[in-house]
């Protein structure tokens, strides 16, 4: 779903958050949204995906306005992972049962296996590692069968190998077309995964450049300042 | 304390000789508290929900109405019942004064808004870590609530637990609408005060070890389901 953003501003109490924002991202790949803390990063992605009301502007994906439609066609995983207080099988089955799969144990077990989550089937959800629980988080989204997957900062507090788990589940399921909006603020990260980057500074976009280009050269002054390690405010 | 530690023997004797008309009274109070229980948490733990999951004006108010109701005098509950099942009632076609009917009925009211006020607070809280991905996740709001419900089946076992230990032991307002008949409408609480004002005070003292043994074996019970399906990690 090719999304195009046009004149996109969220404010709260007058207080402008975000924008204006225009932007467009094509259709597949990984898209990074970088940028300091307080630029917009995760107030973007909640309007992207239709979970706060944008003050004003447009947002389109495909064509169509933000609806429920759409947004069934779309997952979000959260920087916490929010997990039902049942078995890790049964947090996938909910999302299975929401959108009527069929043969719900057969595509269960496929996703377990693809988080590499098979062993741990009927353990509580809660006594799981951060890095299994973030794992269960994504594939849980993916059980919705999702064309736009957001992932905020899914990496976040988890050690070296755990990242490494993630980062694998997310280029496997970008290669199976599934587009992913990630926000990190790892360069690092960004530079394995992403195919472009989204920089946001003061909640507007300073640059939208393929990421071989960015981490080269970037365009603004705030990316090459962040990049270098230097203190954006 | 002789008469403390007659009182224990008197008890455990009463307990050991299977003496028909204490099990008869403790069948009775169970049977009536358990249906009043039964029915606030069909009642209740939807209306808990819904004013935990819903925003509308004035819910504060509801709030505060419903958390105030959680200290209803049970001798007014029973007054109310006592009026509406009276002959003279808008209910009293109904013929349950000086029923068990009517002693669950006054049991249900008194327990419902506790059922209903704390269940709120559970799922309310469970509520705010899961809005954003119920949302997210396009789940209608049924579902939602039948899931924070499921999910916060531990908290609302002991909510019902609760609700459970305030009927049991209240006399108010079973009194009034039970009338305290012997083999009809007669429960330990009720029992109790009719000893005392006997000057019984040995066997009243008696029976409310016995109550108390009863709901040690009630709590016990529901907390050994509650660890049997509810893993403390999921609690």
């Amino acid at each position: 779903m090719p999304l195009v953003v046009e004149g996109l501003r969220y404010a709260i109490a007058g207080r402008p958050l975000l924008g204006p924002v225009d932007l467009r991202l094509d259709h597949g790949g990984i898209t990074a949204v970088m940028g300091p803390n307080g630029a917009g990063k995760s107030v973007l992605l909640r309007l992207l995906h239709g979970l706060v009301r944008a003050s004003s502007g447009r947002i389109s994906w495909a064509g169509r306005a933000l609806d429920d439609g759409i947004r069934r066609r779309q997952a979000m995983v959260f920087q916490k992972p929010v997990l039902l207080r049942r078995s890790v099988a049964a947090n996938i089955d909910f999302a299975l049962k929401l959108r009527a799969v069929p043969d719900i144990a057969g595509r269960r077990d496929e996703l377990m296996r693809l988080a590499r989550l098979d062993h741990v089937a009927q353990r509580p959800a809660r006594v799981l590692s951060g890095g299994e629980q973030q794992r269960l988080a994504i594939v849980r989204a993916l059980a919705l069968e999702p064309d736009v997957l957001f992932l905020d900062e899914p990496t976040a507090s988890l050690d070296p190998a755990a990242t490494l788990a993630i980062e694998d589940l997310a280029k496997t399921v970008r290669d199976r077309g599934v587009k992913i909006i990630l926000i990190t603020h790892d360069a690092g990260q960004a530079r394995r995964l992403a195919d472009d980057i989204v920089f946001l500074h003061g909640g507007r976009v300073t640059e939208h450049t393929p990421a071989t280009r960015f981490f080269e050269r970037p365009a603004s002054a705030e990316a090459a300042a962040f990049l270098a390690g230097k203190i954006v405010l | 304390m002789q008469d403390f530690a007659g009182a224990f023997t008197l008890a455990f004797s009463l307990l050991a000789s299977f003496d028909a008309d204490l099990y008869e009274i403790v069948g009775l109070s169970l049977q009536v508290t358990l249906s009043a229980v039964l029915i606030a948490a069909l009642i209740g733990l939807p209306v808990g929900a819904l004013i935990a999951t819903t925003r509308f004006p004035g819910r504060g108010l509801v709030i505060v109405v419903l958390n105030t109701l959680m200290g209803l005098p049970p001798v007014v509950i029973g007054l109310l019942v006592y009026m509406a099942l009276s002959n003279a009632g808008p209910l009293g076609v109904l013929r349950l004064l000086y029923t068990p009917g009517a002693m669950i009925i006054a049991q249900a009211l008194l327990v419902t808004p506790i059922v209903a006020a704390l269940s709120r607070q559970v799922i309310e809280d469970r509520h705010g870590e899961c809005a954003e991905l119920f949302r997210s996740m396009v789940v209608s709001w049924g579902r939602a609530i039948a899931t924070l419900l499921w999910d916060a089946r531990a908290a609302l076992l002991t909510v019902a637990l609760a609700g459970f230990g305030r009927a049991i032991a209240e006399v108010g307002a079973v009194i009034i609408v039970g009338g305290n008949i012997n083999h009809v409408t007669r429960v330990m609480t009720t029992a109790i005060a009719l000893e005392t004002s006997k000057g019984d005070l040995a066997l009243a003292l008696a029976l409310g070890i016995v109550l108390l043994i009863v709901a040690i074996a009630v709590n016990g019970a529901v907390s050994a389901l509650r660890a049997g399906t509810v893993p403390a990690s999921h609690v």
